[in-house]
């Protein structure tokens, strides 16, 4: 038994003795230390400045939520040259040690993520007035009486309208569909708007296209299930098959990760199913799956964030909520990418009108989870 | 049977505890530096350049392992941060172990704790009582609801023949769902607010701490909980018959003891347990002296990392009470490898896992450390078993 396994050890052994006899490039003279690869000291180090982010329970890398927000934090540390940190939270119970550390670790400005931080962010915010603090997606009771505490908010109930005009128009089938990850505001707000979307398409054009997984009148509808939702791709998945079974060929996922399963059912229906992907551009996140991508909601969180920090670098930080809007670009309707050609162009012209509509206020959303 | 060797100090277990870590921490290591690009590349000079490739192993080892140790123990801020995230993994594990030797498992100390959480912070935020009392009420209720909770299984169990495992861990979604749904209803929600989260509970029954640390009231009742599970299983009959159903409920029901009733105490006793390990979230205060809200995910896994903290504990309350702060220590260090050394939050849980592996597998330390092998083989009569469950 023992010489069946020396084999292979040695084997690999070998390999390895091999594989380390390369030259290391010539390094320029003095070689600097090797950089300690903790994220710490990501740039140069030119500036003093540190700007850091304490994610909530969905991680950096969930492709969506709070990769975008990420996505803000390194965009600035590269635009500036400044320092960064930045730390996951796994249970809600991490929050307020995490934002504890951030503070601890000397952070000029700090942004959170997720409205579940948000007692965390303020009790931190009131603790320390000389450090700035952004929330992503909420906006907390009592943060106007704090000057360095800034909430970044975004009123996606508008593109999501958009969304929803679109997808009633592409739809061939006359049935398009949606599902959420949990039934949070943050969610719905998606949901609320592509339905309503759809019922003013009807109402334009006369057709009759059914949304399926969500009603917005008694704001219930389909969530993936499980205990942690918004990972659980096969429940997505699963939640997208029963929506294409009962005729849907459109699909809004408003469930982070999760929804990667509604891409997946896409993928393999071979152009029947489509999907409009949300908070980033699906195809840059998830680019594999470009050609089922009608188009996508952003929700232009890296923006917010980045512009954030940037103000609080400039010293111009101030404690106004940050709403995006399709006014402001803060979010809107992704390009169609490979649905270029596809979408019709008097489609393309009426979605144009529409976002005119909204902006100026001839087209009203109806949605409780709006920010005020 | 509780093993009596007298009080010698075991010095062999304490060797092949210590070992673990080691063989843990070595383990970790490497998976550190394959999984950091940039250093495992240095790798590719280890012979023409060893200092490069050695040099960026060392800083990131080290780096992660100082956090790691300065974020659990390196002081009293560190050392009372491992202490409060111990303390509700305690109860729980004291609930879960307790259950076990009653030859139950109980898979549902989540749900318990979970509803235990609810009741507990309900109180909390909704009643308005003097100070003292008004923690006292929240922390009965807390306790009540989760061993209520976990009786519902053990009352199917001991008049229906339900099989615990399946009816905990049904219980434990029932229990979730109902969390869920209660942060919608105007009881729980946070008034003003759309989102599932409830108010912050009042101060009169926020658990007391030492100001300028997380040591609170918790801890210390998550040790005196320890004390008397002990002096329940080992000075009294209700505890000797709890033993005995699980040693051999057959041989128990013979001598005459009543299995069902016994299987309900003890499921009522788990369950009050990790109910108080949901209190403890609920009310124990944050780094900034409140309790975080009743939120979804406030309860986190600790009633599945009870089983395990159980299991590695061998069911016993001090065996519990250390894996619990072994637990603490390895989330609060946890939390310092990610923000301190930049260590990613998916490579801290698998150090811990490792950790919590090889301490769990005293066999595989004695066999993988050449001169302990020699000593077993000389001990193999005396080897005392070391399965979790027994008892």
């Amino acid at each position: 038994m023992k010489k069946l396994l020396a084999v292979p050890a040695l084997a690999a052994a070998t390999l390895l003795t091999l594989s380390a006899c390369a030259e290391p490039p010539a390094p320029p003279t003095g070689t600097p230390a090797p950089q300690p690869s903790g994220s710490t000291s990501a740039s140069a180090g030119a500036s003093d400045f540190k700007a850091c982010m304490v994610s909530d329970s969905g991680g950096f890398d969930d492709k969506s939520f709070n990769q975008t927000s990420y996505k803000g934090l390194t965009d600035a540390a590269a635009a500036l040259g400044i320092q960064t940190n930045e730390v996951q939270s796994s249970t809600t119970a991490d929050f307020a040690p995490n934002v504890q550390a951030m503070v601890d670790d000397g952070c000029n400005v700090i942004v959170t993520v997720g409205f579940l931080l948000d007692d965390a962010t303020t009790a931190a915010a009131q603790e320390n007035p000389d450090i700035d603090f952004a929330i992503v997606d909420s906006n907390p009771e009592g943060s106007a009486d704090l000057e360095n505490l800034k909430p970044l908010i975004f009123n996606t109930a508008e593109s999501s309208f958009m969304a929803g005009y679109l997808a009633a128009g592409m739809t061939q089938t006359g049935t398009v569909g949606t599902f959420g990850g949990v039934q949070i505001p943050t969610v719905t707000i998606f949901m609320d708007g592509y339905a309503q979307g759809v019922a003013y398409h009807n109402e334009q054009k006369g057709t009759d296209v059914k949304v399926i997984g969500w009603n917005a009148e008694t704001q219930d509808g389909q969530f993936v299930p499980g205990d942690d939702p918004f990972q659980n791709v096969a429940g997505g998945k699963q939640t997208a098959e029963t929506l294409v079974s009962q005729g849907a060929d459109i699909i809004l996922p408003v469930a982070g990760p999760a929804g990667e399963g509604a891409l997946q059912v896409a993928q393999s229906s071979g152009g029947k199913v489509n999907a409009i992907w949300v908070d980033t551009d699906g195809c840059v996140s998830a680019e594999q799956y470009c050609e089922n991508i009608i188009s996508s909601v952003y929700k232009g969180m890296d923006v917010a964030v980045s512009d954030a920090i940037t103000a609080s670098f400039n010293d111009e930080f101030d404690n106004e909520p940050y709403v995006g809007t399709l006014e402001n670009q803060g979010t809107g309707l992704a390009p169609f990418n490979q649905f270029e050609d596809k979408v019709p162009a008097e489609l393309k012209t009426e979605l144009e009108q529409i976002r005119a509509d909204i902006t100026s206020g001839a087209i009203e959303i109806e949605s409780a989870a709006q920010p005020k | 049977m509780a093993e009596r060797r007298g009080w010698a100090v075991p010095w062999r277990d304490v060797l092949i505890t210590l070992l673990a870590f080691v063989l843990a921490f070595v383990v970790g290591a490497v998976l550190m530096v394959v999984s950091d690009a940039e250093v495992s590349s240095q790798f590719a000079y280890l012979f023409t350049a060893p200092s490069l490739a050695l040099g960026a192993s060392w800083d990131k080892v080290s780096s992660a392992y100082a956090a790691l140790f300065a974020g659990s123990l390196g002081g009293i801020g560190p050392i009372t941060e491992t202490t409060a995230q111990a303390a509700p993994l305690i109860c729980a594990g004291l609930g879960v172990g307790l259950a076990f030797r009653a030859g139950l498992f109980n898979i549902g100390a989540q749900g318990q704790a979970v509803v235990g959480a609810m009741v507990a912070a309900w109180i909390g935020f909704s009643w308005h009582l003097p100070p003292g009392l008004h923690l006292l009420v929240a922390l009965a209720g807390g306790v009540l609801a989760g061993a209520l909770w976990a009786g519902i299984a053990g009352v199917l169990k001991a008049r229906a023949g339900a099989h615990e495992v399946i009816v905990t861990i049904m219980l434990n979604y029932v229990a979730t769902g109902l969390l869920a749904f209660a942060l919608t209803t105007t009881a729980f929600q946070r008034p003003g607010r759309t989102d599932p989260i409830s108010p912050v509970v009042d101060w009169n029954a926020t658990m007391p701490r030492l100001e300028g640390t997380r040591l609170h009231l918790g801890f210390l009742i998550a040790l005196l909980a320890a004390a008397a599970v002990w002096f329940l299983m080992e000075r009294t009959t209700s505890g000797f018959r709890v033993k005995a159903v699980g040693l051999n409920p057959d041989a128990s029901r013979t001598a005459g003891m009543s299995v069902p009733s016994t299987t309900v105490l003890a499921m009522l006793l788990a369950g009050g347990l990790a109910g108080l390990a949901g209190v403890q979230a609920a009310l124990g205060p944050t780094v900034a002296g409140t309790p975080t809200p009743l939120s979804a995910g406030l309860v986190g896994s600790i009633g599945f990392d009870a089983i395990t903290v159980a299991l590695l504990g061998r069911s016993r309350p001090v065996g519990t009470v250390l894996a619990g702060l072994l637990f603490g220590a390895l989330h609060a260090g946890g939390l310092a490898m990610q923000s301190q050394a930049g260590t990613s939050a998916e490579l801290t849980t698998v150090l811990q896992a490792l950790i919590v592996l090889f301490v769990a597998a005293p066999a595989l330390v004695t066999t993988v450390v050449p001169f302990l092998r020699a000593r077993r083989a000389s001990l193999t009569g005396t080897t005392p078993t070391t399965g979790g469950l027994s008892s």
